[in-house]
């Protein structure tokens, strides 16, 4: 729903102390509305100190960010507004739970942005409902419930600001497999029928390979690679230099190529994994 | 904004005031103060500022570094400064005028006295890791064990509270990022509104306090920690004859100001 430019942004944390660092450096995007994209880098490749440059909480050191063609950094005002078009995921969000019930953490956006009792009400229930918490848990403390539960009422609680643009930073760390797939689930759902542009910071290359349309690959502050699943996965040499690693599938099909069986196609994904060995009659 | 907070900082290197052992760098610290409040007159300021300045240079640390330290404590200087300057008896600088000479001389000497003490404490800390100073200071208080009072267990928490700052600095920055991502206003309000923002912040800051705390007390049991007695360091502190010299040479000051006080410089 909304796009996101960013022209030539660079960030310097502690700028002027010994500690000064350059985390991001001349970064040049264009990420249009309603794209799914994934953002891969291994820690301190600058895609955390990236991503909070989206929604203003980060003012950038130089350069610009534009949200639907502002600046949003532009006044006070805009890098207030901004937080309302922009939903960020922090890590491990559930920390931020502070609420007495789960009713009342989850409106804790909707009320800031000033919104009338029902209209809260109703986004609130919307934004349960994405993440799939029923409604007799809206009077628990949400500090009692289980991590995947916490985990994805504190996304609950940015999806009911109804963001244009919603940014995860590694939404499924920590939780078991059963958990990482709900949690993808809901945030493919809420792409789905808001039609919203999301991000997502992953480690899970087999998630970033399955659902995301482009890929943007992160190492030391600048951007190495952007580009499709399929042109990233097919430079697996380039990621591994990176220090990242490449989906089982490819892995797979990489090893299986190496020793002679002659696989059709990109592989990045199970299905197309099994594709390609039909297509050579190996299943 | 808050990972600018440099009270207490340690910025490392390898200079000689880096390398000297915690335990100088404390007496040397006391000594300097006692010599702060011997010097009396002009040349013994003087003498102080010198040293303080060499100090800074042989131990690398930028005077801009001092001036970040100094400037929550502006108010409390300013403050002394004024009050020094216009409640002291003597003769008017101008006739009629509120200011006297007096006042005038002792102001400057109090705002003196404050920065060089700020400074000093500030020369410590910038060049000695928490975890030696709080050494330091459990080898030096040891005595005190004789009459029960449990350094160990004090200086452990202290360096473990000193550990936990920047983490909890940084979970504050993270936690307020957060919350101001769902449109939280730390800035803007009356009093009352203000404090009230700051629940959002201090709640989960308390859950994950208690959360860590609970897993550093099962980490250490789970190492076998059962206080101070009996245990052993990795790093034993040990005297060097640089360590000598530099007392030596904080005494002989301490000395010279004193003969100098007698003489009412």
């Amino acid at each position: 729903m909304s796009e996101i430019r960013v022209e030539a942004l660079t960030h310097t944390y502690s700028a002027g102390t010994p500690f000064e660092k350059t985390a991001i450096e001349n970064i040049d995007l264009t990420i249009p509305s309603a794209q799914f994209v994934g953002v891969l880098g291994h820690t301190g490749s600058g895609k955390s100190t990236f991503i909070q440059h989206l929604n203003a909480l980060l003012k950038p050191s130089s350069g610009t960010v534009y949200v639907d063609g502002e600046d949003i950094n532009k006044d006070k005002k805009t890098r207030r507004a901004v937080k309302n078009k922009v939903g960020l995921v922090f890590q491990y969000p559930e920390y931020q739970l502070f609420e007495e019930t789960v009713f009342a953490d989850i409106a804790f956006g909707p009320k800031n942005m000033g919104l009338s009792k029902e209209e809260i009400e109703q986004r609130v229930r919307e934004a349960a409902d994405f993440v799939g918490v029923e409604e007799e848990l809206f009077q628990r403390s949400p500090l009692e419930l289980s991590g995947g539960q916490k985990r994805r009422i504190a996304i609950a609680g940015v999806i009911a600001m109804r963001p244009g643009v919603l940014i995860l930073d590694e939404p499924t760390a920590g939780l078991d497999p059963a958990g990482c797939r709900q949690i993808m689930d809901n945030i493919c759902r809420y792409r789905r029928e808001s039609g919203a542009t999301v991000l997502i910071v992953s480690h899970n290359m087999d998630d970033a390979a399955r659902l995301t349309e482009r890929l943007i690959v992160f190492n030391r502050g600048r951007v190495a690679m952007d580009g499709t699943p399929e042109q990233i996965f097919s430079q697996p040499e380039k990621l591994v230099e990176i220090g990242l690693s490449v989906p089982q599938s490819t892995r797979l099909a990489m090893a299986l190529r190496a020793r002679g069986v002659p696989l059709e196609g990109a592989v990045y994904t199970h299905g197309q994994l099994m594709a390609a060995l039909k297509g050579v009659g190996l299943c | 904004m808050l990972k600018d907070i440099t009270l207490g900082q340690y910025f490392p290197g390898d200079t000689v005031v880096h390398r000297l052992d915690p335990r100088t760098k404390i007496l040397g610290l006391i000594l300097y103060i006692v010599a702060i409040f011997e010097a009396s007159g002009w040349v013994g300021n003087a003498l102080m500022i010198v040293l303080t300045a060499l100090c800074m240079a042989v131990s690398h640390i930028k005077p801009r570094n001092i001036f970040k330290g100094l400037k929550p404590m502006l108010f409390i200087i300013v403050f002394t400064g004024a009050l020094n300057l216009f409640y002291t008896d003597g003769t008017p600088v101008l006739p009629g005028w509120p200011i006297t000479w007096e006042g005038a001389e002792r102001s400057a000497k109090m705002i003196l006295r404050i920065v060089l003490l700020i400074t000093g404490t500030f020369l410590l800390t910038y060049t000695t890791s928490p975890m030696e100073l709080t050494d330091g200071l459990d080898r030096l208080l040891s005595p005190l064990r004789k009459i029960h009072v449990p350094v160990h267990e004090i200086t452990m928490m202290m360096s473990m509270a000193l550990r936990f700052i920047p983490t909890l600095i940084e979970e504050t920055d993270k936690i307020m990022s957060a919350q101001k991502a769902r449109g939280a206003d730390f800035e803007n309000g009356s009093l009352l509104k203000r404090a009230k923002a700051l629940l959002p912040i201090l709640v989960p800051l308390f859950v994950s306090s208690f959360r860590r705390a609970d897993e550093l007390a099962v980490a250490m049991e789970s190492r076998c920690y059962h206080g101070g007695e009996g245990r052993t360091r990795m790093k034993q502190l040990r005297f060097a004859p640089r360590d000598l010299w530099a007392l030596l040479l904080a005494v002989l000051l301490l000395a010279g100001l004193i003969a100098l006080k007698k003489f009412g410089l």
